[in-house]
């Protein structure tokens, strides 16, 4: 059984290694992404919570594989293409997470109460200062958990830009089948290494969700 | 609107908001025009692209691929209800040698990739002639994933009822079963339902996993329909035509997603504490609801 990681012990270590590259970097972008669109929902601006809404409702209601087969096949017919298949699947795991990114941040924003806000605005504080001394860190409780949750869904999604000729972890079977390697035995190493790399992930939120449950 | 973050307008703000708003949607028309020039000048418009969706022979193949789709979702969704009942069944008995492994069986399923999932079913039938189709590895998979994951949501659906409720129920003798199945279950279900069907979307977007491991579902059929040179590679109309589908039906159970929980909400405002003040529906928080 362990034959099976050591004679290929190339491909398992490419393919998680890119597995988490592409987990790093969308986590990092869809972050952004989301707290911006979060940032549109919440806004007083009535087009720009529209843009947020429909946004979030578009994204949320698509299939990450059609997000992926549009940017890998469709794109490339109008010059969109982005420059490798990496970034395109970084591109479409950052432009689906981060619509439920947005929809953390902004429920998290929500918990906080009006009443907090008004306070810290009737002692005269200005936008900047009850953004980041009062409604930030109420939301930052509320947010971490489910946001650790996205996270996980994240990592486990990565696995979809297999279908996209992408080596990642999810693709070592096809390979593995070329080298007529036992393929049952290449998915428990592979379940494996991903049960390594989200247990953690699971203890952080676990621990996340007693901090912010007894605060 | 006060909400969290900002204070009703004044005067000024009010204008300063309404000078904005027509900046962003004239942001937006500008890159929808440009979106939609840059495909027209990629000749995406083109008659004989969208030609093929006029043939009834495609259309039935959509339709197909279609049907296929919904089969594996339903199937998928009674056997994961099945599957979720009884590992929260389980994952509730008071006797250790159930509940344990059950949690490590629904803990292990929640992590493992859904794609890995239906790989395994996919290459064991390979490798040991099981006979299974393609059809069967997304619907096992599908199961085993969302079955977890809805054993859980019984399981804390069980455990947010009030605990008075529980403790009431045993007070008058009724064994755990009546406990759960009389006074738990019933008012557990209508919190849970929301929750419930937001995860019969998410089984249904994950269909679309069929496509890497040769189900002919819808997206299978696009990518298909797409690859077609007589009609010049058409793959922007065909996924256009998927997507619409595809957010078409999943807004749908969402919608009703977000119906039952409002329902909920309304009638635990009834029976529940008293109303909250509503001075000011803030519009931010109902447009802001999803």
């Amino acid at each position: 059984m362990l034959s099976v990681l050591t004679d290929n012990w190339d491909l398992f270590r490419d393919g998680f290694w890119l597995t988490i590259r592409l987990f790093l970097v969308s986590a990092v972008l869809s972050l952004v992404l989301g707290t911006i669109l979060a940032a549109f929902r919440v806004s007083p601006i009535p087009a720009l919570r529209g843009v947020g809404t429909g946004y979030v409702n578009t994204l949320r209601n698509t299939p990450l594989t059609l997000v992926f087969a549009f940017l890998f096949f469709g794109a490339a017919k109008m010059d969109l293409a982005l420059p490798s298949p990496y970034w395109a699947g970084v591109g479409a795991l950052t432009i689906y997470t981060s619509a439920f990114v947005c929809e953390v941040v902004r429920s998290g924003v929500n918990t906080v109460s009006p009443g907090q806000s008004e306070a810290a605005r009737a002692v005269g504080m200005t936008f900047f200062q009850v953004l980041t001394l009062i409604v930030l860190p109420q939301a930052f409780r509320a947010i971490v958990p489910p946001l650790s949750s996205v996270f996980i869904a994240l990592l486990k999604n990565t696995t979809i830009a297999a279908g996209f000729s992408l080596a990642e972890a999810g693709a070592i079977p096809f390979s593995m089948s070329e080298r007529g390697e036992n393929q049952l035995l290449t998915l428990i190493w592979i379940t494996i290494g991903f049960l390594i790399l989200i247990v953690p992930l699971m203890f952080l939120q676990r621990w996340a969700e007693r901090r912010t449950a007894v605060a | 609107m006060s909400t969290v973050l900002y204070e009703v307008p004044g005067p000024r703000g009010k204008v300063r908001n309404r000078v904005s708003n027509l900046l962003v949607v004239l942001a937006v028309a500008g890159a929808a025009a440009w979106l939609i020039n840059r495909l027209y000048t990629h000749g995406q418009f083109e008659g004989r692209l969208w030609r093929q969706f006029q043939y009834s022979a495609i259309q039935e193949q959509l339709l197909t691929g279609l049907l296929n789709t919904l089969r594996a979702a339903g199937l998928a969704a009674v056997l994961a209800l099945l599957f979720g009942a009884v590992f929260a069944a389980a994952r509730i008995s008071d006797h250790k040698w159930v509940r344990v492994p059950a949690t490590y069986v629904v803990e292990l399923f929640r992590a493992i990739p859904l794609l890995i999932l239906m790989f395994f079913f996919y290459y064991a039938n390979i490798q040991f002639h099981w006979g299974l189709t393609p059809f069967s590895a997304v619907v096992f998979g599908l199961t085993l994933y969302n079955g977890s994951v809805l054993a859980e949501i019984f399981r804390a659906g069980i455990a947010a009822v009030p605990k008075g409720q529980r403790e009431a129920a045993y007070a008058i003798g009724l064994r755990k079963n009546q406990v759960v199945r009389l006074v738990l279950l019933p008012q557990a279900i209508s919190a849970m339902l929301p929750a419930i069907v937001s995860q019969m979307v998410v089984l249904l977007k994950d269909t679309a996993l069929g496509f890497i491991i040769t189900y002919a579902e819808l997206l299978y059929v696009a990518k298909q329909m797409g690859g077609r040179l007589t009609y010049g590679f058409p793959y922007i109309p065909t996924y256009i035509v998927t997507a619409i589908v595809y957010i078409g039906l999943c807004s749908l159970l969402s919608v009703l997603a977000r119906y039952l929980e409002g329902r909920s909400r309304r009638r635990r405002k009834i029976t529940g504490a008293p109303p909250p003040l509503t001075l000011d529906e803030g519009d931010a928080s109902v447009a802001g609801r999803s």
